[in-house]
């Protein structure tokens, strides 16, 4: 079929992981292919994703009212799509409307991913004509300790989960007399239910590219090391070619800019190691050591890899701070609550019928997030509890999901919002079962390095075992209570340290799922309602 | 590269691989990688040159190996394919997928007698609004059930 009408259409098909992972790719191969065929005249790009991930693969076509969506597409729909007029953004079933406008995404504030989902992310023209490169020329017109100053007054604290302020880091790293100073980003995020870093990486490279180069430039570093789990094949090729890109346009190397800055950056691959995910652990890694815990003093900013005065951050962190110089530290810090200033990105996941990331301003509460964003769950069931924060976050009852997403809100209820991901768990989930594996995982994951941590995660699977299979309960639950104070206590990081809380919440929470006083749903096969459950089939 | 002929030792491919990385700083990381690359495994006999290449002590390197799951010390079946076992994917019974490999006679961390296949369990391949997630050879698979699970373990996945 002919459509003459038409000059050349540009379509948008996410290259991002998750949307390849339901059929994105053979999707805009069967666009391609009717383009090759000549029935219709259509480039397709690939963005990075919108972060609307139930609608993945999501196909965007330009049209003079903006950019109109379709999804969740298959390639068998394809056909029918151009057919119906989708290049023209005719009505169709998947039709969406104009995508800008949709509640889901009109209602966010998207500041860090306020190009990911909308660019080529590989395209220098489409990075600086949205707004790309105007925090690193801002930076360099200042004096690296007047950069430090500004970071410092937007408020920007570390997105990682500690929420360390960003600033004050880069103040002691500018501080260091070192000649050679290192920048590190920490991008093995490697907690179940944050996929953010990932969607950063894929969606809009140059980004942390400038915020590591803005870093260097603040601190006096000429060295950056982008520190990517291998779990995450698609973020390593799609920052190793940026980074290509950034060289051979000057945004990397010596004099960054036509500026006096020199900086090169080189990306690493994990190799399965989640501890890693911590920074002075990732740093031994780097080094090309066991990845274990360091002692902390010294702490990195003052001796860091390979003994040097090195800033560790988080994609997300890193990522922020060319917003920051562009903007100016007031603009971010007018946004948020109390002390948790700027936006949050909230990724939703798990049993969730729309997951995917929500990036608003602190202070909106978990309810909000998974019934009015997330749309309750995927199966259909009750919402029975969120863990939000990552493994080592708390499990939380609904009668909790009032609180504000803030730091300092969650602390004081006893969790923590850590880097922002929730994830979500129907009625069928056993909560002894969650908790046990909290003590499993932290086994496996272990460095080793102290005792609390490498043999408390072993006996904490064993307690769990006795209590919940009847033996000695009450002596066994008191034993448990005391394994989680001391490996609270005792442990040299967050690993250990934070075990206990999701394995004590779920026991506050829901006693009965380990008192045997809960008869267990039979758990069915999820089904979803509606929608397709397999991508590519 | 490729590793024709004569050039096909253990220690001849780890010389080759560590000269390619010499410029970098604790390259021990991207070197076993790039030895697992070429040789689809981190042999033992790989141990005591990369020691004296890199100037390390055999304990050091063959504490590096064996710390790191991604490093494997015996090779894989033909295709690797990895069920996600994280919390996510737990929401979403990716242990009835783990169910599913070990009826079909692949346990976690198995290869298949015909060395087509070995399984494995990964703790978060960033795909957790659209689990359960399985990976096969790099490529990322979502809402993952046991049929496609199945043709994703025999090879018969459709696209």
């Amino acid at each position: 079929m002919n459509n003459p009408a038409h000059s050349t259409a540009t379509v948008y098909v996410p290259r991002d992981s998750a949307a390849r992972s339901v059929g994105a790719d053979e999707v805009a191969q069967a666009l391609q292919h009717a383009a090759v065929r000549g029935d219709f005249a259509l480039d397709v790009v690939r963005n990075g994703s919108r972060g609307m991930l139930w609608l993945e693969p999501l196909v965007e076509v330009v049209t003079p009212q903006g950019r109109v969506g379709y999804g969740p597409v298959t390639s068998e729909d394809v056909e029918d799509l151009l057919a119906a007029g989708m290049l023209d953004g005719a009505d169709h079933p998947l039709r969406l409307g104009l995508v800008d406008e949709l509640p889901w995404l009109a209602r966010q504030n998207r500041v860090t991913f306020a190009r990911v989902g909308v660019t080529d992310p590989l395209s220098t023209e489409d990075y600086e004509a949205h707004g790309g490169l105007r925090g690193l020329r801002a930076a360099l017109e200042l004096a690296p300790a007047d950069v430090v100053a500004e970071v410092t007054a937007s408020g920007l604290r570390g997105r990682g989960g500690a929420g360390f302020p960003a600033g004050i880091k880069w103040k002691t790293v500018l501080d260091g007399a070192d000649e050679l100073k290192f920048v590190c980003c920490n991008a093995d995020e490697g907690d179940s239910g944050t996929f953010a870093d990932r969607m950063v990486m894929e969606g809009d490279p140059f980004m942390l590219i400038e915020g590591m180069t803005i870093a260097a430039h603040a601190v006096g570093a000429s060295e950056g090391y982008l520190y990517i789990r291998s779990e995450y094949p698609d973020a390593v090729a799609t920052m190793r070619r940026a980074i290509g890109i950034a060289r051979e346009h000057g945004w990397l190397g010596k004099n960054i800019l036509g500026s006096a800055l020199d900086f090169d950056l080189h990306v690493r691959v994990g190799a399965g190691a989640y501890i890693c995910g911590e920074e002075t652990s990732m740093l031994e890694s780097l080094e090309g050591k066991r990845g274990m815990v360091r002692a902390k003093p010294p702490i990195p900013a003052i001796e860091g890899l390979f003994g040097k005065p090195t800033v560790v951050n988080n994609v997300l962190t890193l990522a922020t701070v060319p917003v920051v110089l562009a903007e100016g530290a007031t603009a971010y810090e007018r946004l948020g609550v109390e002390r948790s200033r700027g936006t949050q990105v909230f990724q939703l996941g798990g049993n969730i019928a729309h997951g995917g990331i929500v990036e608003t301003a602190f202070g909106i509460t978990l309810r909000e997030l998974i019934e009015e964003y997330g749309g309750g769950t995927h199966s259909g069931r009750p919402v029975r509890t969120a863990q939000v924060g990552g493994p080592l976050g708390a499990y939380l009852p609904e009668s909790m999901f009032d609180l504000p997403m803030d730091y300092e809100a969650f602390a004081a209820a006893g969790a923590m919002v850590g880097h922002g991901g929730v994830v979500v768990f129907d009625d069928s989930v056993d909560m002894a079962a969650q908790a046990r594996f909290a003590m499993e995982f932290c086994a496996e994951e272990s460095c080793g390095k102290c005792t609390p941590c490498r043999v408390g995660a072993v006996r904490g699977v064993e307690v769990i075992d006795k209590i919940v299979g009847g033996t000695h309960r009450d002596e066994n639950l008191a034993l448990l209570e005391d394994l989680c104070d001391l490996m609270t206590e005792g442990s040299l990081c967050a690993m250990g340290g934070l075990t206990p809380l999701p394995v004590r919440s779920a026991l506050t929470h829901f006693p009965d799922d380990f008192l045997g006083g809960r008869r267990l749903l039979d758990i069915q096969p999820v089904q979803a309602t509606g929608a397709r459950t397999e991508g590519t089939e | 590269m490729t590793t024709s002929g004569s050039d096909v030792t253990v220690e001849s491919v780890v010389r080759r691989v560590v000269a390619r990385h010499r410029g970098e700083r604790g390259a021990l990381l991207p070197v076993l990688h790039a030895v697992q690359a070429e040789l689809g495994h981190v042999p033992q006999e790989a141990v005591p040159v990369l020691a004296e290449e890199l100037n390390l002590s055999r304990a050091d390197v063959h504490g590096v190996v064996t710390f790191y799951h991604d490093f494997r010390r015996e090779p894989a079946g033909r295709t690797t394919v990895r069920i996600c076992r994280a919390e996510a994917c737990q929401a979403l019974g990716a242990d009835q997928l783990v169910n599913y490999a070990r009826q079909s006679g692949l346990p976690l961390g198995e290869t298949a007698a015909d060395g087509s296949v070995t399984v494995e369990q990964v703790f978060c391949l960033g795909n957790c609004a659209l689990g359960p997630s399985v990976e096969a050879d790099g490529r990322l698979y979502g809402r993952v059930g046991p049929a496609k699970l199945g043709s994703i373990l025999n090879g018969t996945v459709s696209s």
